[in-house]
């Protein structure tokens, strides 16, 4: 239990030093996988923790966005003030829609999250909305600066470091908040009902009621990072959120490692980054290249990242144990 | 004493008389004796990746001008990215390109949304964001955005060619219109409102809109015609398009009908609305299509087929899309050659907003690339076409500024 405090606090301590060794745009490319990784914790509180599989979680993601996004364009809220709302909205509309995707199971299920993540971007478009959102335009944000406080304090931030930590800050509270759920009760319930729903009944866990707070908390953590996003891209837009986005956040928990609250960090890395390495390496057939990455990690670490590292930790600590 | 001052003095001289001597050869990052480093974007993959080739067009463009000693003997050197048509990744590689790769511009970013998601960064970090590839009228802002520039013929442009010539060839015509319910349809329908003037109270009769989630545009084509309407102007997306073309002709409505450049394809909406119902639709162009029969033989389009089989043997040469790149790189080069030694930029914005009368040779003859300091809109003409039945019929002259 201590060591792995030490870890965390290790951790933190090198994610607070990072902005000041690298460049601002890679701080802003570390701030957007912190904002991934509670993106992809929040969809795997769904489908690694609760067996739900979910194909529409980028419309969470672009819930939050615009929440956020309206807030601050139409009523003048300040930035931070908008989160709150943002995983207000993604939890009542997740719960609202996971009560009827309840009596769906499996690919069912998968099939009416894939409807929800196809249709949103063209609802977002549609035309008595578009006094809000701005239509195909989108909504343009302006990026906050660091506050008074911090320069009180001596210390010098640029916008990027400034947000960059905003969002640390936001990124450690959603994780412990999300590590707490899961090793709690409604934890205990969620993967009850992934591993045996009859025997979680028998058990006594209220199925439906559980499996629809998993769909609503899942998606609070998903709205949340989808309003620190628009706050970091200064834009949102109805194509920002296509389908591809949904597909990218299941990818990036299948390689990070499923039911993992560390697998999330994993995979918000991964899907940061492998694409641009595969851009880079070929301009003709980026997805080719993105496939082949795919396909090596999911042949070299089948219980993903976070799997492959618990695997290599375990081997070591046998090695030390009996030399 | 006094004689030795003579020399020294007359070096003084000759220095304060030639301040050229002492401006030359100013650079911003990306810019060099050896090099100019131009960023570009553009989606290789994803829904939009069909424009994919125009980058590869331009960066094999760009190839044919190094190995011919560059421009001003500098090598132009593009480091391309792919955004996938998402918004937020195009923000993350404007970043890279501006913070990383250290770029003197960035070029032809693709797409409204786009542009739109990096104009306010590009602006605050004073880089130009030149001959953006899309077709919306506000990249031609330069006050409010003096380091956004667009290039092809703009959406209200357009329209107000077509309200001239029906003002021309039919003052008396009752116009109905047809448009996407966004903010591309609006700007096609607001260029064509201000074209017509003050009469477009009185020559449009009707005007309905559709969404684009809307399954077919049949009852809305009904409507038109209900008008009493006897010309049509039909602002829409391919798919809509080829439903209106087909419901306009199957319903007995002959009206004169005009379509925008957006859908004036004919493998992907005459055909599917049927050629012979399309006979007769009149729309723009402002680029030499390879396939047109008065081009093939000419000098640029056999240049340009010269071109592709050298240094992008894989392009389709078919597609009008790489006529397009090769188009647009030979803007950005002379812009480059007037910047002459002051590579700034400033200057790259000076330069692109002081284009006369630029005349390359896949631009259709007459069609000319003219900017000004208030006038970020670099192709403002096109020519009418009409469709015969099998292919585009160009006819009347030049049309726009």
């Amino acid at each position: 239990m201590n060591k792995r405090l030490v870890g965390f606090a290790i951790l933190l301590l090198v994610a607070c030093a990072l902005p000041f060794f690298v460049s601002e745009y890679r701080t802003f490319q570390f701030t957007l996988v912190l904002i991934y990784s509670i993106a992809l914790l929040g969809l795997n509180i769904l489908t690694g923790f609760n067996g739900q599989i979910s194909l529409g979680h980028g419309a969470f993601y672009a819930i939050g966005a615009y929440v956020a996004a309206i807030l601050m364009d139409k009523a003048g809220f300040p930035y931070w003030a908008t989160l709150p709302f943002a995983g207000a909205a993604c939890l009542v509309i997740g719960f609202l829609f996971g009560l009827p995707a309840l009596r769906l199971e499996g690919l069912y299920l998968a099939l009416a999250t894939f409807a929800l993540g196809v249709s949103l971007p063209q609802l977002l478009k549609y035309h008595h909305l578009e006094e809000w959102t701005g239509g195909v335009q989108g909504i343009v944000i302006t990026k906050p600066d660091a506050p008074d406080f911090v320069a009180e304090l001596g210390i010098a931030l640029n916008q990027d470091q400034w947000l960059y930590f905003f969002t640390l800050a936001v990124t450690v509270v959603m994780f412990v908040l999300g590590w707490n759920i899961l090793r709690g009760r409604i934890g205990r319930a969620m993967m009850a009902i992934r591993d045996n729903h009859v025997a979680a009944e028998a058990m006594g866990v209220n199925n439906s009621m559980v499996k629809s707070l998993t769909f609503g908390i899942s998606a609070m953590f998903t709205g949340v990072a989808g309003a620190l996003g628009a706050i970091a891209v200064q834009f949102v837009a109805p194509d920002s959120f296509n389908i591809f986005l949904s597909i990218t956040l299941l990818i990036g928990i299948v390689i990070g490692g499923l039911a993992s609250i560390s697998g999330a960090l994993y995979g918000a890395l991964f899907i940061q980054f492998i694409p641009n390495v595969a851009d880079e390496i070929s301009k003709a057939a980026p997805w080719a290249i993105f496939g082949l990455f795919l396909l090596a990690f999911i042949y070299l670490m089948p219980t993903g990242i976070a799997g492959a590292v618990r695997l290599a930790m375990a081997r070591w600590q046998r090695k030390r144990q009996n030399p | 004493m006094k004689l030795k001052l003579v020399p020294i003095a007359a070096l003084m001289a000759a220095v304060l008389a030639s301040p050229s001597a002492m401006a030359q050869k100013k650079y911003d990052p990306g810019a060099s004796d050896k090099e100019v480093l131009v960023g570009h974007i553009n989606p290789y993959s994803g829904p939009a990746s069909a424009y994919g080739t125009i980058g590869r067009a331009i960066a094999a463009y760009f190839k044919k001008v190094n190995e011919e000693g560059g421009v001003n003997g500098r090598q132009i050197n593009m480091i391309t990215y792919d955004d996938s048509y998402s918004p937020p990744k195009t923000v993350e590689m404007a970043r890279k390109l501006v913070e990383q790769d250290k770029v003197l511009l960035v070029f032809q970013p693709l797409g409204t949304p786009p542009n739109s998601a990096i104009q306010k960064y590009m602006n605050a970090k004073k880089v130009p964001q030149l001959f953006v590839a899309t077709g919306a009228t506000k990249w031609n802002d330069p006050k409010g955005f003096p380091w956004t520039m667009g290039w092809q013929p703009n959406y209200q442009t357009e329209a107000k060619i077509y309200a001239a010539h029906i003002l021309k060839t039919k003052p008396n015509a009752k116009i109905a219109v047809l448009y996407q319910n966004d903010d591309y349809g609006k700007d096609y329908l607001k260029g064509f409102l201000d074209g017509l003037g003050a009469k477009a109270k009185t020559m449009v009769v009707k005007q309905v809109s559709y969404e684009v989630t809307d399954p077919t545009v049949d009852s809305q084509v009904l409507q038109l015609q209900a008008s009493g309407a006897d010309t049509f102007f039909n602002i829409t997306t391919p798919k809509f398009a080829a439903q209106a073309i087909r419901k306009a002709y199957d319903s007995g409505w002959k009206p004169v009908h005009y379509l925008n450049n957006v859908s004036a394809q004919i493998g992907s909406v005459l055909k599917p609305a049927g050629l012979d119902k399309s006979v007769g639709i009149i729309t723009t162009q402002y680029l030499m299509d390879p396939d047109d029969k008065d081009w093939k033989e000419s000098k640029a389009i056999k240049d340009w087929v010269a071109f592709m089989q050298k240094y992008y043997p894989d392009g389709n040469l078919h597609d009008v899309s790489n006529v397009y790149g090769y188009t647009v790189a030979q803007s950005l080069v002379q812009v480059i050659k007037q910047c002459g030694n002051d590579l700034t930029r400033a200057n790259v914005m000076k330069q692109a907003a002081s284009l006369k009368n630029l005349q390359t040779a896949t631009l259709l003859p007459g069609v000319k690339i003219n900017t000004s300091a208030t006038d970020f809109a670099p192709i403002e003409s096109v020519q009418l076409q009409k469709f015969d039945g099998t292919t585009w019929e160009r006819f009347g002259e030049i049309m726009g500024n």
